[in-house]
């Protein structure tokens, strides 16, 4: 069913890395800001800082795990929006491979990359965590994953709407960057004001910064049942109107 | 055994319209394309001939009307009818930095029955730039490549949409061979074009369309006889009295005259060999001769009342 999406998906990553700065901005750039954040941090040494559930401990983690997968769903958009301005994807859909490949396919390299800037990442952070000190590393690639999907499938919906190339990186950045402040992540969801709050209950990142974050210290699934299903239903929303709205040309 | 003398159609249009919003792009469309000809859509940019294309290959959803290539319905029986049909779409680009045979590779992975792609890379003499980028690409390189993806699954049908815009003169001839090719190989091919001499050069049949409605649909020669029966000879000579024997012949219409130079207009297919005649019969002297025939611009300047380029 899925005919040539293996080839497409390699091909597709080939075609990403030649880019110029594409395997730099996407892999090692965010590494490298890790792990000068991490140093400048670590110089500090901040007895908070480095509590379990301080800045650098817990914060710094998920704020760079976050910041890999914006930053991929921003270039997914981005490519989308060239693909359709250039024709290309109106080419590839007149070709056998049905139209859910062509998308699944960008949709895989994002991932796939996404999963190296987090290997690379756990490598050049390790020296931060003493050993000894648990982090359930497959739980949090699980939650990830399905943080992931669901900033995907927003960006699916952004796609949709850009106009041009040209405006696909602004819009969004404009929609996806204010998320990272509103998610409760730096700023606890209690202490926003009201208004703001009702927002943020609104932005699915919340629900991926408390999934991520509980995962990370040890919390169980079950725990977070309401955010892995808030995450589903972002998931399920956004696909659907992205099939409804999305433009080939 | 008797030889059948109707044609096959492999294309069968019938009634097709599209609309987009307010603005119809295509009303009423009928034509059959027969096996192993080049049929042509023709018409200045925005007449309906890409619109036309693009419901016929299934590109597009007409809003009304039937089609029918090779006995399939392209939205019904649309993944049946890839593996038989090559196409190559109007202003379609590849991945940037994609190379030449990763795309040749790529399409030969999607269908059943292909072509060695190397040794199609250099018939349409691209195997020296198998590795290249496709933005590397020159802009006839790029059509040349869409004609090997176009190609790459043997197909029956070839659709073809503008195929030689924005290329220069030699590229475009370039084209043109290929294209012939395409049909020595036993290939139907449907195309669009806004150039009257490409539609000379290569179609059998054309199809004028203007306002999203098709005028006629004949052979470039029959569409000629059909619309455009004047002829024109231009002669010189410095014989006395020669204006007025050219004038008395009865199927001149017009004679004008610049010093030695004439331009005589007639009509009918012996209105060629009636001047030579008058010439020879009168003992004229001429330095000069030569005819000018009426071609596809003329008839679209006569059924439209407007040139092509306008």
């Amino acid at each position: 069913m899925l005919r040539g999406l293996g080839k497409l998906t390699w091909l597709e990553m080939k075609i990403f890395l030649r880019e110029p700065l594409g395997a730099f901005g996407s892999i090692f750039f965010p590494v490298l800001i890790f792990v000068l954040a991490g140093r400048w941090f670590g110089g500090m040494r901040s007895p908070v800082a480095m509590e379990p559930n301080g800045l650098l401990r817990l914060k710094l983690p998920i704020f760079s795990a976050l910041l890999i997968t914006i930053s991929a769903v921003m270039s997914l958009v981005t490519i989308i929006a060239v693909y359709r301005e250039g024709g290309i994807l109106r080419r590839l859909r007149a070709t056998p491979l049905r139209p859910q490949t062509i998308l699944t396919a960008h949709v895989l390299v994002k991932l796939a990359l996404t999963a190296a800037t987090l290997a690379l990442m756990v490598l050049a952070g390790k020296r931060y965590y003493p050993i000894g000190v648990h982090i359930p590393v497959f739980s949090f690639g699980v939650a990830l994953l399905i943080s992931t999907w669901s900033i995907l499938s927003i960006g699916f919906v952004i796609a949709s709407l850009v106009p041009t190339a040209r405006f696909a990186q602004p819009i969004g950045a404009a929609i996806l960057y204010p998320m990272l402040g509103l998610c409760g992540l730096f700023v606890p969801l209690s202490e926003l004001p009201p208004g703001l709050h009702a927002v943020a209950r609104a932005i699915p990142l919340t629900y991926a910064v408390s999934l991520l974050e509980g995962i990370w210290k040890g919390d169980g699934w079950w725990v977070h049942r309401g955010d892995v299903a808030a995450l589903v239903i972002v998931f399920a929303v956004c696909t659907a109107l992205a099939a409804k709205v999305f433009r080939w040309e | 055994m008797e030889v059948s003398t109707t044609p096959r159609f492999v294309i069968q249009v019938a009634g097709i319209r599209k609309s987009y919003g307010a603005t119809v792009a295509v009303s009423d469309v009928s034509f059959e394309v027969r096996e192993g000809e080049i049929f042509g859509l023709i018409g200045p940019n925005g007449a309906g001939k890409t619109t036309t294309l693009e419901c016929v290959e299934g590109v597009r959803r007409p809003d009304g009307g039937t089609v029918s290539i090779l006995g399939l319905d392209p939205f019904r029986d649309v993944y049946a009818l890839q593996q038989r049909i090559g196409v190559q779409l109007q202003e379609a680009q590849l991945q940037k930095r994609i190379k030449v045979w990763e795309a040749v590779d790529l399409w030969g992975s999607l269908y059943r029955k292909t072509v060695d792609g190397d040794r199609l890379l250099e018939q349409l003499g691209l195997a020296s730039k198998r590795n290249a980028w496709f933005m590397t690409l020159s802009g006839g390189q790029k059509q040349r490549l869409f004609i090997a993806l176009a190609l790459i699954n043997d197909p029956e049908v070839v659709f073809l949409d503008e195929l030689t815009t924005g290329l220069d003169p030699q590229a475009r001839r370039a084209i043109w061979d290929l294209v012939r090719g395409i049909r020595e190989r036993g290939k139907t091919v449907l195309m669009t074009t806004h150039l009257m001499e490409e539609a000379e050069r290569l179609c059998d049949r054309v199809a004028i369309i203007e306002h999203g409605k098709i005028i006629d649909i004949g052979s470039p020669e029959d569409l000629v006889r059909r619309h455009c029966p004047q002829r024109t000879v231009v002669l010189a000579t410095d014989s006395d009295g020669a204006e007025e024997r050219l004038r008395g012949m009865s199927s001149v219409r017009t004679v004008t005259r610049q010093d030695a130079r004439f331009t005589i207009e007639g009509v009918g297919e012996d209105f060629v060999t009636e001047v030579i005649q008058c010439l020879s019969e009168n003992r004229i002297r001429v330095t000069d001769f030569r005819t000018v025939l009426p071609n596809l611009e003329d008839v679209f300047l006569k059924l439209t009342g407007h040139s092509i380029r306008d």
